[in-house]
């Protein structure tokens, strides 16, 4: 590719997640130079714009625990032409839907009223809050994603190979060692 | 067993008011004390498990986790199969369920004449959700899947037994026992009135039978060469798969065993057919005398009939005639004189599980196991019940044996078709004015049956049950044969005000509630696709689930276990082909919504937090 | 027989394997030749009475499979072992080998249902990885990567499945039970315990113990068992050596589970060999990690 090709337009966020996929993206190390020569990022922690304008890719660390999680991921699947789910939280929900058998309403009144030590506790009700879903889902159970690649987080490795595969209008396969749900 | 005595009922009704005396007694000789009297009639055979658990449910009203200490000391066998068996068929309780246990049948024929609006109905006058106990424990009303009363619906059953002809003032009147805990025993005998509703009688519906001239002309014209003459016949099973059923004999007639044996079907659960329950309730001795020809064929002393659960209603009257036939001696040892023709016929129950109708399902139920079939090769003919050769046939086909051994093969091959000989019964339900049964020389056009039944503005009749096929006004001149129409039996007629995608969500439901859980495809595929047209039912769907429901049905057609997930699809498939705007009209969204509701999906944290605001809401789809 | 897939109440194709002459052909020497079927081309010899996958396993090629172990009867409840023989579909653990059968496994088209089957055994139960002291052993994930398994694909169905550490030395998780039946089999087949049956039905089926109080710790268990140590997954856990084997050591993070000269599709696709050093996460294997092609490589 030359350098005269128009630039991919590329956004990132993280929902229920621990930005750990994102730590792990930028351990692609100096291949960023040569990622930045073939995109450019739109919303991004590494950008700090704060809405997804059209994108070519957008990619997706987390699950979906609250509405802003919906809000955010509907944002991105409007304006992305690709959307990929970034490590296993937005692969399966990962940790935070290990909290998928108890009831919402039993864990709020753990944490806000029966947890020892608590004083006058009670659950937060700021509408500036978002309000948790009663159950956390993997992405792809609220809106269509293009690719995905599972891990806790996928390797540096991983992200490239998919990311390079993608640049080259290839399908995206990991192979050995690259795919891991761990 | 049967319809409970009102003496056992009222003793098993009066166990809330003596607590005292249980409290005396150790947990285990509590239930020791109706247990031991029924492990006796069982002479404590473990291969009865599953009779053994009925009748102690019968007795106790669920099974009771003492009572499963008794029985795996009494049989020798570990607790967690006893509680794997019970927690395999949907009748068997390892909890209290209600003294009245009441279910409602729910084919699409139930739903068609109205069965939901009446069970809410019952629900609301007792104080009941349904699939729930009672909180006085009296009670539980849920659903079930077709009971075989399709032609005098909407059904139910009360504790197993059935009652007919649902209406408002009927659901009144059982709402008002219930409260008044009038026992079963003692309602009114015109809601257990089941009716036969023969409409069209041909050789078999119309034969006459003299118990015992069957065999008597098997032994007048010797074992091979009635055999011989069942081979001429081109009798076919009537089942559904429509196997030869000389072929059948003989193979199991050749096959090395210790011992062989001859299992009638009765397991009639496909839905919308209910052909068995009117041949056993008038022409029993027809479909034993057909089973002891076959035993006499494949050298077999000793027999099974495996009744549905649902049927059970018609044990005490297939007993009586079993001892009569005993009397008659025409079973039973030195059968007709013979020293050496030895046969008797135990009757099985079964315990709400379609699949027990799949033949080596139903022999590992015969052997009180879970009803998971089997991996075949090798089949029943050689290692069936016990492992041991066994004769497999549906009811209807022992029926029809009778009347070759009597007749002869020829007279029978030169009725129906070239490839389809004899007659066959149709069960007949739905949008018709005349439901129940139809017999057929076979080659009878669909639109001949409609005419006859009295159906008119028939969009489309769905043949051979939820596992059959569904066809449309441009094929009724097809006709029912095995190399056009096969069918067990089945004929549910659907006029032009019917929804023909709430006919195929049903069948789906019910497929979902029958799977046994073996293989993973059938498992969870079948309950994956449950969900996919519940989504469309709720106007969620786009062309992607439409996509994945075609995925779906192709990989549980290739890899399931057997025909109960190699069919599941088959109603889906047939309506989409010929009735698309059913679903079209299901295809509301463009693009992917999720299967779940999103603002309901923080209804609790709204309550919680008692926020009301646009934020605390989500729309389903993103516009 | 009527090819109908009407719902056979009747014995459905006991004929047709008679009459197709079948059960003449299992591994018999008809013409002094050693009986051989064809496995995707390659020509594998078997003895009376092997099974497909036997057959296979001994001559060293990988038929993906779950609920089968050599150790124990064929089950066939997973289908993972799915081949086409002589084009119709059947499970390999227990479909006998016949002479001159021609069988296909490493197709696009079998590869794809084994990944909805896959799929379909993540989204049942809860499989959350990370988490879970079997990963890197446990056979599930091992044959998702070997599929090529990107995504659980289907919406889950979060099953509240409690967890019993009432026995002192083992834990069962029964989040990740796919009902294969390897420790019901070895309980009661090798052990002569039942500790473990299955109880419920579809979907609702699920692992039960041999306990008045449903508890493992009230059970005749015993780490000694072979119940113990049969598990695919990660349910029947021995308590306090979990992680002890540092990622990257770990059965299935040295060679994929095909682990045969025969790789599945996904490894045919790894690029070729690094020639420098890659970055290596926290998490990955220098030894077996492919190289990252440069941009312009790409």
């Amino acid at each position: 590719m030359n350098a005269e090709t128009k630039k991919l337009r590329v956004a990132t966020t993280s929902l229920a997640g621990c930005f750990g996929c994102h730590i792990s993206f930028l351990d692609i190390d100096e291949r960023l130079l040569d990622l930045v020569q073939l995109v450019e990022f739109d919303r991004s922690p590494l950008t700090d714009i704060k809405t997804c304008g059209p994108c070519d890719i957008g990619i997706i660390e987390g699950g979906l625990c609250n509405a802003e999680n919906v809000h955010v991921l509907r944002e991105f699947r409007a304006n992305c032409k690709i959307l990929i789910a970034l490590g296993a939280c937005a692969v399966n929900g990962g940790l935070p839907a290990q909290r998928n058998h108890l009831s919402l309403s039993a864990i709020l009144e753990e944490v806000y009223h029966a947890q020892h030590g608590l004083v006058d506790g009670f659950i937060p009700n700021d509408p500036e809050l978002p309000l948790p879903l009663d159950k956390v889902h993997p992405i792809h159970e609220v809106v269509k994603v293009d690719y995905f690649i599972p891990g806790c987080p996928p390797s540096a490795d991983a992200i490239w190979k998919v990311l390079t595969d993608l640049l080259a209008g290839k399908e995206p396969e990991l192979g050995h060692g690259l795919i891991h749900y761990d | 067993m049967g319809v409970e005595s009102p003496a056992r009922q009222k003793k098993r009704f009066s166990r809330f008011a003596t607590i005292e005396s249980l409290l005396m007694a150790s947990p285990t000789d509590t239930h020791a004390e109706y247990l031991d009297p029924i492990l006796s009639r069982h002479q404590h055979n473990a291969n009865d498990l599953l009779q053994i658990l009925i009748a102690a449910q019968d007795h106790y009203g669920y099974i009771h986790s003492d009572a499963i200490d008794h029985l795996s000391e009494q049989l020798k066998l570990p607790r967690s199969k006893i509680e794997g068996v019970s927690g395999f068929y949907s009748f068997l309780h390892l909890q209290a369920n209600g003294e009245y246990r009441v279910l409602f049948s729910d084919n699409i024929t139930d739903r068609m004449l109205g069965n939901m609006d009446l069970m809410q109905s019952m629900c609301s006058q007792l104080w009941v959700e349904p699939g729930k106990v009672s909180e006085d424990g009296l009670l539980s009303i849920n659903t079930t899947s077709c009971t075989g009363l399709c032609d005098q619906g909407p059904a139910l059953l009360v504790n197993n037994i059935a009652i007919n002809r649902l209406t408002r003032e009927r659901v009144n009147a059982i709402a008002e026992l219930i409260r008044e805990r009038v026992p079963v025993s003692a309602w009114p005998a015109m809601f257990f009135a089941i009716e036969d509703n023969i409409r069209r009688k041909d050789i078999l519906l119309d034969s006459h039978l003299k118990p015992g001239s069957a065999l008597a002309a098997l032994l007048q014209r010797g074992t091979h060469e009635t055999l011989h003459e069942i081979r001429t016949s081109a009798l076919r099973g009537r089942g559904g798969a429509g196997f030869s059923t000389g072929l059948k004999w003989e193979f199991c007639r050749d096959a090395p065993g210790e011992q062989h044996y001859v299992v009638c079907n009765a397991d009639e659960g496909e839905p919308g057919t209910f052909k068995d329950r009117v041949l056993l309730n008038g022409y029993a001795d027809m479909v034993f005398e057909g089973m002891t020809l076959c035993a006499r064929i494949v050298g077999a002393s000793k027999g099974f009939l495996y009744l549905r659960g649902e049927y059970r209603y018609l044990l005490e009257h297939l007993q009586a005639v079993l001892q009569h036939r005993r009397q008659q001696k025409l079973l039973g040892s030195n059968i007709l004189g013979h020293a050496d023709f030895n046969f008797d016929i135990e009757i099985h129950l079964g315990a709400g599980a379609y699949i027990c109708g799949e033949e080596s399902a139903l022999i590992e139920s015969l052997e009180g196991k879970r009803g998971t079939p089997r991996n075949r090769p090798p089949f029943p003919v050689t290692h069936g019940y016990l492992n041991q050769p066994t004769v497999v046939n549906n009811v209807e086909t022992f029926a029809s044996a009778s009347l070759i051994a009597l007749h002869g093969g020829a007279w029978y091959a030169a009725i129906g078709t070239d490839t389809s000989h004899g007659t066959k019964i149709l069960s007949v339900s739905g949008d018709c004015e005349r439901p129940g049964l139809y017999e057929y020389p076979f080659g009878v056009t669909v639109a001949q049956v409609l005419a006859d039944c009295g159906a008119q503005d028939t969009q489309a009749v769905q043949v051979s049950g939820a596992s059959g096929v569904c066809i449309a006004a441009d094929e009724f001149e097809r006709h029912i044969a095995f190399d056009d129409i096969p069918t067990a039996g089945a004929f549910m007629v659907f006029d032009q005000s019917r929804d023909m995608f709430e006919v195929a969500r049903n069948f789906v439901h019910f497929f979902a509630h029958e799977s046994c859980g073996f293989c993973t495809p059938c498992r969870v595929g079948t309950s994956l696709l449950s969900n996919m047209m519940d989504k469309l039912a709720e106007g969620h769907g786009s062309p992607y689930d439409f996509a994945e429901i075609e995925k779906l049905n192709a990989l549980l057609q290739s890899t399931s276990h057997c025909g109960l997930g190699h069919s599941a699809c088959n109603p889906v498939l047939d309506t989409i082909a010929k009735f698309r705007p059913a679903y079209d009209k299901r295809l509301a969204q463009k693009d992917f919504v999720p299967a779940f509701d999103l603002d309901h999906a923080l209804s609790q944290a709204r309550q919680m937090t008692g926020r009301d605001d646009t934020g605390a809401h989500l729309e389903r789809s993103h516009e | 027989m009527n090819k109908d897939v009407t719902f056979a109440l009747s014995s459905a194709g006991v004929g047709e394997s008679v009459a197709r002459g079948q059960l003449d052909r299992g591994g018999v020497a008809m013409n002094n030749k050693p009986a051989t079927f064809t496995l995707d081309g390659k020509t594998i010899p078997f003895s009376a009475g092997q099974t497909l996958i036997q057959a296979a396993m001994a001559a060293g090629v990988y038929i993906p499979h779950l609920c089968y172990n050599p150790e124990f009867k064929p089950h066939g409840s997973c289908k993972l072992c799915t081949v086409k023989a002589d084009g119709r579909h059947t499970s390999s653990c227990t479909h006998q080998a016949q002479d001159g059968m021609v069988v296909e496994s490493d197709t696009k088209e079998i590869n794809d249902e084994r990944r909805a089957l896959l799929q379909m055994l993540f989204v049942e139960g809860n499989h959350f990885c990370p988490s879970c002291e079997k990963s890197g052993n446990c056979q599930l994930q091992a044959t998702a990567y070997e599929i090529g398994m990107m995504s659980p694909h289907f919406d889950h169905f979060f099953p509240d499945r409690p967890l019993d550490a009432s026995h002192p030395d083992y834990l069962l998780d029964f989040n990740r039970c796919i009902l294969c039946s390897l420790c019901v089999r070895a309980s009661r087949d090798v052990d002569g315990k039942n500790v473990f049956a299955l109880s419920g039905r579809g979907i609702k089926s699920h692992l039960i113990v041999n306990a008045k109080s449903g508890r493992l710790a009230d059970t005749g268990f015993s780490g000694e068992d072979k119940a113990a140590h049969v598990c695919p997954v990660g349910v029947i856990l021995k308590k306090r050596v979990g992680f002890a084997v540092p990622i990257g050591s770990r059965s299935f993070d040295e060679q994929p589970i095909s682990a045969t000269p025969h790789p599945g599709p996904a490894a045919a696709t790894l690029p070729p060999h690094p020639q420098g050093a890659c970055p290596v996460g926290p998490r990955s294997n220098a030894a077996t990690l492919p190289p990252h092609p440069t941009v312009k490589d790409v």
